[in-house]
């Protein structure tokens, strides 16, 4: 059977999973809606949350960014796992404990302020329509790599599924989709994984083949011999402060990233909030460890099946002519002396290929069967739709709960609330179908900026909240809005005005840690200056603070 | 704040403190700032920094998590008598007094 067809029965069979799992778990409440009624157990919250991490950026591009840019690419690997560290320790048990539907309901809570409430509202739905974006772009890319669908028709049959188990139950029917689609995903991605670390190693589990042959030594010499930086060499394309930055950057925000964050409320207790975070960690490494293999991996492969062979033998591999007509692949013999020259330079460079291609191709390479192929296909896509589905939730519940709810009518019914939170959701997804088929040309700026946002504002705001008993609504309103200031500022005036990067040289993509660290520093000087907060707030404070 | 509140809170800042230090030690230290010396050493076929950041870190970062919460489980335990007696119920009582209260 064809590639083609393998996908589409794969693509259908988990789609009618979803379905199913969506049907079953409908709900009728808001506390089912919003917060899976508190009773998803910790391990199952653990593997839903991996799954709403890990987007179709991950999954597709992680692996392949990383190999382009060797050491230098463990800002991701760092910054996307180390931030758990901060969510488990910081921030998931007392947010549990303080019971909450949403982050912008802890935060105005604790600040006793609609202002604040409102400033954390708009902070959630901007990080995270930027962040749906992306998502749905992928599963359109995927439809049309993988079934020759047009990208908007791709679009619609992704937004239409999750539509339907989004709008009938809401977290309770996300979450348990999102076990299976991490089921999904984790299998589409180790299943290559171990097939090419048996070729290239012989060794059968990716992270043992990566250390311990002699693979990485024998991919430096071929990368001196081509003129590129020997993989593992650090600081070639970024300086350690960029490095340095970008890594917390990418940490703190992950710690103040709404959708990830609003999982740890759907477990029974503070106890489970902690050993969910645990799990979900574990299983997040389990292709976090994973990609950096196969990225070094998919490198020497790529870089020794291509050097020194002439024009007709490197379009004679069967890949290559597969990814050549997509465009994500281009030969082109520019001095026309019949070989293709793989080089670091762009002016001699005859081999173009995009990142994207490491992961999708890597079946291919390593000669899996069709079948394994499309399930990489529907691996990416439950990576997409996990995540997509977990955004949507966020915006919908920002904008019918804390906004709607909470500062506009704060005397609805709860089948008002409940209706009110259908149609958000019906509206967040017309939103990110949108942006899905007419992407704006700055996505891939806005999601360095949505980190960069959320560590500038949301994390601040939550940790003061349960560390410093003093810290007041002032106080958090003066520090959000420097923070955001700062680091629009920033990130605008380098991408768009061609401001030189004068904080240390620090890239946009790292400017959220200078933000965050401005905020904090505000934020406790204006809560000092001013009225501490009432004796209401200070009980709400002990409190979160005991299990 | 009465002082068993105070002694459980102080044993979990104690607590967060100590492993945000070996949180900081193996991302920023050893897979950052230190990873040119360390990529001198090597362990098996890769350079120990490039190691480190690329692997031992995020195996760390596992334990830390699952070490905060068993240890917090004991600090509860310790404290679980004189901490609000509605939580010290078994595990199922609680879940239903955590219902009852929403």
């Amino acid at each position: 059977m064809s590639i083609e067809l393998w996908t589409a029965i794969l693509a259908c069979l988990s789609f009618a999973g979803y379905v199913y799992l969506g049907w079953r778990f409908r709900v009728k409440s808001v506390r089912g809606f919003f917060v899976a009624d508190q009773s998803v157990p910790a391990l199952a919250n653990g593997v839903a949350t991996a799954a709403d991490w890990m987007s179709a950026a991950s999954f597709i591009s992680m692996a392949g960014l990383i190999s382009f840019l060797g050491y230098d690419g463990s800002i991701y690997i760092l910054g996307w796992t180390g931030g758990y560290v901060l969510l488990a320790l910081l921030v998931a048990p007392y947010l549990r404990k303080c019971a909450k539907y949403t982050i912008p309901d802890f935060i105005g809570d604790r600040y006793d302020s609609d202002a604040v409430r409102m400033a954390a509202a708009q902070a959630t739905i901007f990080v995270s329509v930027i962040y749906i974006a992306g998502q749905v772009r992928g599963i359109g890319i995927v439809f049309s790599r993988f079934l020759q669908v047009d990208i908007s028709i791709g679009v619609t049959i992704g937004l239409v599924l999750i539509a339907f188990f989004t709008i009938l139950g809401g977290m309770k029917s996300i979450t348990w989709t999102q076990v299976a689609q991490y089921c999904v995903l984790i299998v589409a991605y180790l299943i290559p994984a171990f097939a090419l670390s048996a070729l290239l190693t012989n060794i059968f589990i990716p992270q043992l083949g990566f250390t311990f042959s002699d693979i990485l030594e024998r991919l430096n010499g071929l990368q001196s011999e081509l003129g590129f930086a020997e993989y593992t060499q650090p600081f070639h394309s970024r300086s350690m402060i960029d490095v340095l930055a970008i890594t917390l950057t990418l940490m703190i925000g992950t710690a103040g990233l709404p959708h990830i964050v609003v999982r740890t409320f759907t477990v029974p207790n503070v106890r489970a909030a902690r050993f969910s975070v645990a799990w979900a960690l574990l299983f997040i490494a389990i292709l976090y460890t994973t990609a950096p293999a196969l990225a070094g991996f998919a490198r020497y492969n790529l870089v020794q099946s291509l050097q020194g062979k002439t024009a007709p033998q490197i379009q004679q591999l069967d890949w290559t002519s597969k990814w050549e007509n997509t465009g994500l692949l281009t030969l082109e013999d520019k001095d026309g002396d019949g070989f293709l020259r793989f080089t670091p330079d762009e002016q001699t460079n005859e081999i173009t290929i995009d990142q994207d291609i490491i992961v999708l191709s890597t079946p291919e390479v390593a000669n899996l069967s069709p079948m394994l192929v499309g399930l990489v296909a529907v691996g990416g896509l439950a990576a997409a739709i996990s995540t997509a589905s977990g955004l949507l939730l966020v915006i919908a519940s920002s904008m019918s709960h804390d906004i709607w709810y909470r500062i506009i009518n704060p005397d609805s019914r709860e089948s008002h609330r409940l209706t009110a939170s259908r149609v958000t959701v019906g509206l967040a997804i017309a939103i990110a179908g949108y942006f899905g088929i007419n992407p704006p040309g700055f996505v891939a700026q806005t999601v360095a900026f949505a980190f960069g946002l959320a560590s500038a504002s949301l994390f601040p705001a939550i940790i003061l909240g349960i560390f410093d008993k003093r810290a007041n609504g002032q106080g958090a309103i003066a520090g959000m809005l420097v923070g955001l200031l700062f680091t629009t500022y920033y990130i605008i005036g380098a991408n768009y005005y061609d401001v030189p990067t004068w904080v240390l040289g620090i890239s946009p993509e790292g400017i959220g840690v200078v933000g965050m660290a401005l905020n904090l520093v505000t934020a406790v000087g204006v809560s000092r200056l001013t009225a501490p907060p009432s004796e209401q707030v200070s009980a709400m404070v002990d409190d979160l603070r005991m299990p | 704040m009465a002082d068993y509140r105070k002694a459980y809170w102080q044993a979990n800042l104690v607590l967060i403190f100590a492993l945000l230090g070996v949180w900081f030690l193996t991302s920023i230290v050893f897979s950052i700032l230190l990873v040119e010396p360390l990529n001198a050493i090597q362990l098996g076929g890769i350079p120990f920094g490039f190691w480190m950041a690329q692997q031992g870190s995020i195996y760390i970062f596992v334990a830390l998590v699952f070490v905060y919460a068993i240890r917090m489980d004991k600090l509860d335990q310790k404290y679980g008598g004189t901490i609000q007696p509605q939580n010290s119920a078994p595990e199922s009582d609680k879940e239903v007094s955590n219902i009852l209260q929403k």
